[in-house]
């Protein structure tokens, strides 16, 4: 599968519970479709950590040609929710692909209210991460009752659920399938499709029988050790 | 059990609640906000009680209350925010209040940065506050130890009548890990009806919680009589690791973030033929003096290498009280939010050894 067709609309804002693992797709994903030939820009919109965000792996992202924008370089290590204006880049400029990688929780998407009026007028998806590891979201009724709340507090959609179900580094095939499970009941439930399952790449051959497409990943967000 | 995956902060209040904490007095400061945060909401489901106060002051002091009426209470800050409750501190050492207070360590001094440090080694080990007194200093460096510690802790503070602090920089807070919640050796509690203000009831005396004593004979007896449990927090309570250091040549002494660090830096040393250990203090206070003294005194350790996350090294002193000169320390550290690399570990590595070819 290519990323083109998982991003099938021009902004993807990517959302769901904390620690889901919604940066590191974010990341791959902005990568990956910098690979395909498309102008990416990604927007580090996480107002809730203050650590491991999409930020930090600037010049990555940049020698990739993807362009990252965050809060204003004098506070970028502040605990403010600054947001950046060339934000609206992102939304005006139709010749780009855009990621919008927003914090955790309804807190976290709660940034994206006040961009609303403007996101519902581009071609755009509100992306649901799952990670059936986090304890909060491992039941659908659970699951259902953030994604409910995200789509509450910024006044979109949710279009897709995307299976990022891992356990750090000892993530296994049957972690994969048991977030599939999971994606597929608050799907049923919600008539909200699976986009695809996300593993990373050794493990992403063993996963080819799932009805949906897997986005093979590697791991960028890494801890200083690893 | 299956692993589930938590962020540390959260894990640490998830684990308080299964220690049976009654009481949580929050106050926000980043880079540790997620455990009064996830106590808000989920302490009061468990029959708890959450505030969040005006203050760390104010904070420090509900635990001083709550602590005194027998209640398993709780704390948690970064940093700075700790040094505002460094007079609480010494207030529940002195009147013999146990409690849990949880340092998730930011760079400082001052306000410092949000970014991870640990520069507050010093403060956590020397007591903090005025006047003589220790609390016993647990140190995770990963999140499975974390939710282990923070439910012993409840029991330590308990044993003693003694506030437990556990101790670890920023990114262990901030960090993803699996863990499992396993069984952790409950221990085997006095009774708090002697001394927790409680009402008097059928009591033949009235339970008073103070920590002054104008007289100085009484006040002297008070301090020797603490200096006591010390000694047995002394004796019982030490922990720590060693990682390959049966051979070592070099021993690189490091606790949390630079623990994790250190392990990486030396399987690529290992891999290079240099013989490099690992000896981590789990416990800061009481700091593994002896283990430390018995494996500077081996034949084959060289050299030492403490790693902080500290431009001046703090815990450095008490590598250097254990070693006792016996053998060379090198230091490598740095502040700011700035975490010691790979890379920098294995080069400072090769140097110290070099140093005493």
């Amino acid at each position: 599968m290519t990323a083109s067709t998982i991003c099938s609309h021009r902004i993807s804002i990517i959302t769901g519970h904390y620690g889901t693992g919604k940066t590191e797709f974010a990341v791959n994903l902005a990568l990956a479709l910098a690979g395909e030939g498309k102008r990416v820009m990604i927007a580090d919109l996480d107002i809730v950590n203050p650590y491991f965000r999409s930020r930090e792996r600037k010049a990555l992202l940049e020698d990739a040609g993807v362009r990252l924008i965050s809060s204003s370089q004098s506070c970028s290590n502040a605990d403010l929710p600054a947001l950046p204006a060339e934000l609206l880049s992102v939304l005006e400029n139709r010749g780009l692909t855009g990621i919008l990688d927003i914090g955790g929780d309804p807190v976290g998407a709660r940034v994206l209210a006040r961009f609303q009026p403007k996101i519902v007028q581009e071609d755009s998806q509100l992306i649901y991460v799952l990670n059936a590891n986090r304890p909060e979201v491992r039941e659908a009724e659970h699951a259902i009752e953030y994604l409910r709340n995200i789509e509450a507090v910024t006044g979109l959609t949710c279009t897709g659920i995307i299976n990022n179900t891992h356990l750090c580094g000892e993530t296994t095939e049957a972690d994969i399938r048991r977030g599939a499970a999971l994606s597929a009941a608050v799907s049923e439930k919600t008539g909200i499709p699976v986009l695809c399952h996300v593993a990373v790449e050794p493990l992403a051959d063993t996963l080819a029988d799932l009805p949906e497409p897997v986005f093979p990943i590697t791991i960028k967000m890494k801890k200083p050790w690893e | 059990m299956a692993k589930e995956l938590w962020k540390g902060n959260e894990a640490i209040a998830e684990a308080a609640i299964r220690a049976g904490c009654d009481c949580f007095f929050g106050y926000p400061i980043t880079p540790q906000s997620e455990v009064p945060e996830y106590m808000s909401t989920h302490l009061p489901k468990a029959g708890g009680v959450f505030v969040q106060a005006e203050s760390e002051l104010a904070a420090i002091n509900m635990v001083y209350g709550a602590g005194g009426s027998g209640k398993r209470a709780m704390t948690s800050s970064s940093s700075p925010g700790i040094s505002l409750k460094q007079e609480g501190i010494t207030y529940l050492a002195g009147a013999e209040v146990p409690a849990v207070i949880v340092n998730c360590m930011r760079g400082g001094p001052g306000l410092g940065t949000i970014q991870p440090g640990q520069g507050d080694y010093y403060q956590a080990t020397r007591g903090g506050g005025n006047g003589d007194y220790r609390t016993v200093v647990l140190s995770p460096s990963n999140i499975q130890e974390a939710v282990d510690f923070v439910q012993e802790a409840f029991d330590i503070a308990d044993q003693y009548r003694n506030p437990v602090l556990v101790v670890m920089d920023g990114l262990i807070g901030q960090m993803m890990e699996p863990i499992e919640w396993r069984e952790i050796p409950k221990r085997k509690l006095p009774s708090k009806d002697e001394w927790a203000t409680t009402g008097r009831r059928d009591r033949a005396h009235t339970n008073i919680i103070n920590s002054l004593f104008l007289d100085a004979e009484i006040c002297n007896a008070h301090n020797v009589r603490l200096t006591a449990k010390l000694a047995e927090m002394e004796k019982n309570e030490v922990r720590w690791e060693e990682v390959q250091c049966d051979d070592a040549e070099l021993v690189i002494t490091a606790y949390g973030t630079p623990a994790r660090i250190a392990l990486t830096a030396i399987d690529i040393l290992r891999s290079e033929g240099y013989k490099v250990g690992l000896f981590r203090p789990i416990t800061l206070w009481p700091f593994p003096e002896k283990a430390l003294r018995d494996l500077a005194a081996s034949g084959h350790v060289k050299a030492f290498l403490d790693v902080e996350m500290s431009t001046t090294g703090q815990m450095i002193d008490d590598v250097r009280l254990s070693v006792l000169g016996k053998k060379p320390i090198s230091y490598l550290g740095c502040a700011g939010g700035l975490i010691p690399t790979v890379e920098d570990m294995v080069e400072a590595a090769r140097k110290a050894l070099k140093e005493v070819q």
